[in-house]
């Protein structure tokens, strides 16, 4: 593949360069330090710091921290550090890649129905499911199964379209799978109206305080996720050329776009059961690392895994600061900021050829 | 065509019951009719005793079986699920379709939720709306069973159901006040730590009861419903939790212990977690003496 690219003079976009990879990782380990010393509790530099020596078991130090601060820091704050930088490293290459894929640069990790889909296998499970199953450990599973289940739909509706299988033809089976489910889910959702408010805290989109086992449970989906699209980082720069040309150029179309969605599409499916719907992180992250690095995919792919970490973790230091101690809804924060700046892009990009 | 007629219709009978109701004046002796009390949509005049009253406010519904209006109410919504033997239909509070409730011939609808011009559109067919919006104290609470007696005929007894509550409620006040001050209480409306502060209706029970809510802090918006975050009530270690979620979200004592840093705190590691049915919690009505009594219950466990 990496001959391919090298043989397309168009292919050549830049690549990534050291500067922009050590902004990157600089970026996401400031955010990741604001996380954990930021929050509604002011632990104090120092008494973190300390903690984690100890933790690390480093000679002669020993925590000023009392039990129920080691509680709030390690078993709610650092858990849900971790939670933030694994769902933003998710969604936004999900966008990144969709927006290769489709060469759509609206496209984003909801595109093909995972949402509405997991929306309404929640909504389901908190309407229908007996009181003793329905516990928080449910849900992600149900949404899930539900996210899963659409994009599925989605595909099996693009096959069936007697037209050649373009890109444009799967968006169009998203959006009308998307319809659909999202009708079904006002449908339960009105018929049990009790559960209303359950659903749309759901639908609302947070980063959850629970614990570890969110951060576990879906960690081996995004893995894999972000192991089998950077591996194909470079096939995505030429099939942004156009399925023709990608094809003259030997590359295997159908099955690499298949093989990189059903990445993208595993990984989100697993971020939005945990968190619900968070809007524009897959967009805004893949445009403003475009709009200031100019690189091909196969940089951007890897710097949004990093930005999108760091991005995700810093709104939600907005949302459990700002209003602190209330918080605020994530996607409220980043759609918040994000509908601005999507703006600006749509401005800046409107009358550019590419 | 039939539409239009129905509404041409529905306006005579409007303006008819209005003349009818100007020209006779509004007596509010007990018991007699007809009577004009103030709702929430304003000034409501019921011209005879209503045997056919349809009732979309759960709260409402409870009010007016405890007051013996019981039967003279000919349905209620698909919420109002006590007291058991209400006639509970399909018909929806939230997304109320006027044909249906006008196929009761109802002669009163009381509602706590005015969706869509409803209240409009039954007043447009000639039937009397009386809309009790959601009570912001105790005193409103009161006041609308006491509404609900005048327009009931059933003035009595919604007198006598009123002083009674007063009376246990202060009694439970009064014996909570001997008690040790200053204790802190988490009230919780569903997982995502939503909350009521003491601006609230359910908040102010906390209040008569002396405690402190930590709900306040995080309402700089005074909006009342506040979201807390975990770390927040975990550092404040509220000497008290309340579950308003039971019904809706399963919760329960071991499902709070087994939140991460949740065993930290002081009302988890006494016990001292109340479980509350979601009705009564969300409810303005006659049952707001079970809530009482409920959390009277738990202080006494906490203090002895």
């Amino acid at each position: 593949m990496t001959s391919v690219a090298e043989r397309a003079p168009e292919v050549r976009a830049r690549g990534l360069t050291p500067v922009w990879a050590c902004s990157a990782v600089a970026f996401l380990l400031v955010s990741l330090a604001i996380g954990v010393l930021a929050g509604p509790v002011d632990l104090g530099v120092g008494s973190v710091l300390e903690s984690a020596g100890a933790r690390l078991h480093v000679p002669g130090v020993s925590t000023s921290l009392s039990p129920t601060e080691e509680a709030i820091l390690w078993q709610i704050r650092v858990p849900r550090v971790m939670l933030a930088a694994l769902v933003g490293a998710m969604l936004s290459l999900a966008g990144a890649t969709y927006q290769g894929v489709f060469r759509n640069p609206l496209a984003d990790p909801y595109l093909l129905g995972v949402a509405a889909g997991a929306g309404l296998g929640a909504t389901i499970a908190i309407a229908y499911l007996p009181d003793g199953l329905r516990g928080q450990r449910v849900l992600p599973v149900a949404a899930f199964v539900g996210g899963s289940i659409a994009v599925v739909l989605t595909y099996a509706v693009g096959r069936s379209a007697r037209r050649e299988r373009d890109a444009a033809t799967l968006i169009l089976a998203g959006v009308t799978v998307t319809a659909f489910f999202t009708a079904w889910q006002t449908f339960v959702q009105q018929q049990n109206s009790e559960t209303l408010q359950e659903v749309y805290s759901w639908i609302l989109g947070n980063i959850p305080s629970t614990g570890w086992s969110d951060v576990v449970l879906i960690l081996p989906y995004i893995a894999v996720a972000v192991i089998v699209i950077l591996a194909l980082r470079r096939v995505v720069d030429v099939l942004n050329l156009g399925d023709d040309e990608a094809a003259s150029l030997g590359v295997d179309v159908r099955r690499v776009r298949l093989a990189l969605v059903v990445a993208a599409t595993l990984g989100t499916a697993a971020a939005v059961a945990v968190t619900g719907l968070i809007g524009f992180v897959g967009i805004i992250v893949p445009h403003t690392i475009r709009l200031l690095t100019g690189v091909g995919y196969r940089a951007l792919l890897p710097l949004s895994v990093v930005v999108g970490a760091g991005f995700l973790v810093l709104a939600d230091v907005v949302a459990r600061t700002a209003l602190s101690p209330a918080e605020i809804p994530l996607g409220v924060v980043t759609a918040f900021f994000g509908a601005p700046f999507f703006a600006l892009v749509l401005r800046t990009t409107r009358g550019g050829a590419s | 065509m039939l539409r239009s007629f129905l509404v041409l219709a529905g306006a005579a009978v409007a303006a008819l019951a209005l003349a009818v109701a100007g020209a006779s004046g509004g007596s509010s002796a007990t018991g007699q009719f007809p009577v004009t009390v103030v709702g929430s949509n304003g000034k409501v005049t019921v011209t005879k005793r209503p045997t056919r009253i349809v009732s979309l406010s759960p709260t409402a519904t409870e009010s007016l079986f405890a007051i013996g209006a019981g039967p003279q109410v000919v349905a209620v919504d698909d919420q109002s699920d006590f007291p058991k033997s209400a006639p509970r239909t399909a018909l929806s509070g939230f997304t109320p379709n006027v044909e249906a409730i006008a196929a009761y011939r109802p002669d009163l609808v009381v509602i706590a939720y005015d969706p869509k011009g409803l209240s409009d559109a039954l007043g447009r067919l000639g039937i009397t709306v009386l809309h009790q919006d959601g009570a912001k104290s105790f005193k409103g609470a009161y006041q609308q069973i006491r509404q609900l007696g005048k327009v009931t005929g059933r003035d009595g007894s919604a007198r006598t159901l009123v002083a009674n509550m007063k009376r246990k409620i202060g009694a439970i006040v009064a014996d909570a006040k001997k008690g040790r001050q200053g204790l802190t209480v988490y009230h919780e409306l569903d997982p995502t730590l939503f909350s009521a502060t003491s601006k609230t209706f359910i908040g102010q029970v906390y209040t008569a009861l002396g405690l402190k809510n930590i709900a306040d802090a995080a309402d700089s918006a005074g909006f009342g419903y506040p979201q807390l975050s975990a770390e927040y009530i975990v550092s404040s270690s509220p000497d008290l939790i309340v579950l308003a979620d039971t019904v809706c979200c399963g919760q329960k004592a071991s499902t709070v212990a087994a939140r991460p840093g949740w065993d930290r705190i002081s009302a988890v590691r006494t016990g001292s977690i109340v479980r509350i049915h979601d009705s009564i919690a969300s409810r303005w009505g006659p049952r707001l003496v079970n809530f009482f009594r409920a959390m009277s219950a738990a202080l006494d466990r906490l203090r002895s």
